[in-house]
């Protein structure tokens, strides 16, 4: 499925490691959130070029959602505490107030979510959710926001665009509500665009379509996009940059190419393993388990499963640290 | 859409059979006989014979069950032999505007009051403001309505003297005067529904909050008041209307009381006095407007509910 996909990159791969250049539209430093007791996400950094898309890559629990909530500010603010920096265009998100991000949601930065059709709401039309965002932000008339929502939902490859603009949304198939909401997202020409897990409610033969749907349109205007998978080989095929989650931590980051052809993470080559060889049969899975939130646990997150575990993974967190054209963190990489 | 329509209206329509079937069986089952009670104590058999020949009672039930449901369709409903008068005409012209007006008001009293309490109550749950309402809207459910009237009659009638403690004054007569003759017995019977209504918006407003599309909405910039009062609220509407189409049945009955304490002329106390003095046309008309108008409401929801959601639209 994921071989289908060949996408021009944006820019030559392993150029240069993610390591916050000075072009960046987003700068994620030492991003750590808590919900109680538990730490979420632990000293997550990244950063993200104008017009490149980037995926934020592992296992359901690895803080990939919550990072792309907390970057469009609907994290359930009390409930949880933030620490460290989010830098969009210089101001940062993380101290921003509901003020600043009504400036900012839908207008700079937009999503698309898991499931289209939970996320698109069943009480009004296709028009009335695409249009709100045009008449509202935009300041489009009536007749301006049709038309516009009209030319939105053929740019998405909807048929018969006009008349599905009356249509609600459970009369749309998931393929269609899917586009729907990219439609709705890309409307007011955001400069950063979050795309939550945006196949995974989809049949496998439309999954490929709608990553390169939403490549082809963030590209188209120039805007960035941030994709979180679980499927790294998608993500590798889909985006210049990969950063590999762990339980809240950062394993390893890097241009896409580079991490997939020769992952160092033992982590990545397990997630590697468990997608591209499929085929082979010696299907390798990764030793079973979940991530523990512990708040308060030293080391490094992924240790009581990693293989190649050494004595002091438990005891101290391996750092994040530049070697071989990406950042790796781990005390015992592969090859 | 009009097969959907046609199906319901036709339900509704059995349902009215087997109501009219039941109100004139149970009234022929009742023990009494009204012809008796028509010619007092002194009679003789001829005097008995001739009246039940003219009120139809000699004839078969099924005869007499056809002529009765023919004459409540046209509005023959018969002479109550107290005031001589046509039913018709008390019931449905005099004493059902009464209650409508009063069970109207409660209702709209109860919703434009509830909701936004229920909103404010789901967006800020578990609050000070939360408690605080649960715990006013639970108080005002304890008290027992007749208990509440008098309450009020006492406070607002007596001695602030703000309101009239008696009596109905119709609106589209006279507005203030109607108003203000409606304020007390319509605080009274809403107590109870805007308890309700208060916490189905707000148990359902939660649930409906927490849905993607809320989150969905919001990622693409719509202020907090347009997420809760338009995509949120819009979703609480269907079970909101439910059950207010069920509870109509309480709403009614609560009317009766109400209509006792503030005295007012409607259908409550017509009922009352009829079943005393054993009027069966009367108490007849009462259970055949009640029963209709449950029956209605609960119709106009029915067909309500595609408008309400989308999704229940048949193809």
């Amino acid at each position: 499925m994921a071989a289908a996909l060949a996408i021009p990159r944006s820019d030559p791969a392993g150029a240069t490691p993610a390591a916050a250049p000075a072009d960046a539209l987003l700068r994620v430093e030492n991003l750590s959130l808590t919900r109680g007791e538990k730490l979420i996400l632990d000293d997550v950094s990244f950063a993200l070029k104008r017009g490149a898309t980037l995926a934020l890559v592992g296992e359901s629990g690895a803080g990939k959602s919550t990072i792309a909530l907390a970057l469009i500010g609907l994290l359930a603010r009390p409930q949880v505490g933030l620490d460290g920096r989010m830098l969009f265009d210089g101001a940062d998100l993380a101290t921003s107030s509901e003020r600043d991000w009504l400036r900012l949601r839908g207008r700079r930065i937009s999503m698309i979510f898991q499931d289209a059709s939970s996320a698109l709401n069943p009480c009004f039309t296709v028009g009335a959710q695409l249009m709100t965002p045009l008449r509202r932000l935009l300041g489009l008339s009536k007749a301006q926001a049709r038309k516009r929502a009209v030319e939105l939902l053929e740019g998405v490859g909807l048929s018969d665009a006009e008349s599905r603009l009356d249509a609600y949304p459970h009369q749309l198939s998931g393929g269609m509500q899917q586009r729907v909401m990219i439609a709705i997202a890309l409307s007011t020409n955001p400069e950063l665009l979050l795309a939550d897990e945006p196949t995974s409610a989809l049949d496998v033969t439309i999954q490929a379509q709608i990553v390169r749907l939403i490549l082809d349109e963030t590209r188209k205007r120039g805007a960035s996009c941030i994709f979180v998978l679980h499927d790294l080989a998608l993500a590798s095929q889909a985006c210049d940059e990969i950063v590999v989650l762990y339980g809240g931590q950062v394993m390893e980051a890097g241009p896409a190419e580079t991490v997939l052809r020769e992952p160092l993470h033992p982590y990545t080559v397990g997630l590697k393993a468990c997608v591209l060889e499929i085929d082979t049969e010696e299907l390798e899975p990764l030793p079973s388990g979940s991530p523990s939130f512990a708040s308060k646990r030293p080391g490094c997150r992924f240790a009581p499963r990693c293989a190649s575990a050494l004595e002091k993974c438990a005891g101290e967190k391996p750092p994040l640290i530049e070697t071989r054209g990406r950042r790796l963190a781990c005390w015992n990489p592969v090859a | 859409m009009a097969w959907f329509a046609a199906r319901k209206v036709l339900q509704t329509l059995m349902v009215l059979l087997i109501v009219s079937v039941a109100s004139f069986s149970l009234l022929k089952l009742a023990p009494g006989d009204p012809v008796q009670l028509m010619l007092g104590s002194e009679y003789s058999p001829e005097a008995h014979a001739s009246l039940m020949a003219q009120l139809g009672l000699d004839r078969p039930v099924a005869e007499q069950y056809l002529r009765w449901l023919g004459g409540f369709l046209v509005g023959d409903w018969g002479t109550s032999f107290i005031s001589k008068a046509p039913i018709f005409q008390y019931a449905f012209m005099e004493a059902l505007p009464v209650t409508l007006t009063l069970a109207a008001s409660a209702l709209a009293l109860a919703v434009l009051i509830g909701v936004p309490l229920g909103v404010l109550s789901a967006t800020r749950k578990d609050t000070g403001w939360d408690a605080a309402v649960a715990t006013l809207t639970l108080t005002g459910t304890s008290f027992p309505s007749f208990y509440l009237g008098i309450l009020l009659i006492w406070i607002f009638g007596v001695k602030l003297a703000l309101f009239p403690t008696l009596g109905f004054v119709a609106p589209w007569n006279d507005l203030w005067g109607g108003i203000v003759h409606m304020t007390l017995p319509a605080i009274t019977l809403s107590t109870y529904f805007l308890a309700m209504i208060v916490r189905l918006t707000r148990a359902n407003l939660i649930e409906a909050l927490e849905q993607p599309y809320i989150a969905a909405a919001r990622a693409r910039g719509e202020p907090r008041w347009r997420v809760v009062w338009v995509h949120g609220l819009r979703n609480v509407m269907l079970p909101l209307v439910t059950i207010l189409g069920l509870q109509l049945g309480a709403l009614l009955q609560g009317a009766v009381l109400t209509e006792t304490v503030f005295s007012l002329p409607g259908v409550g106390q017509m009922m009352t006095s009829a079943v005393l003095n054993r009027e069966y046309g009367v108490v007849q008309a009462g259970v055949m407007m009640t029963a209709c108008l449950f029956v209605l409401t609960n119709l106009a929801v029915d067909l309500a509910y595609p408008y309400l959601d989308p999704r229940l639209r048949p193809r």
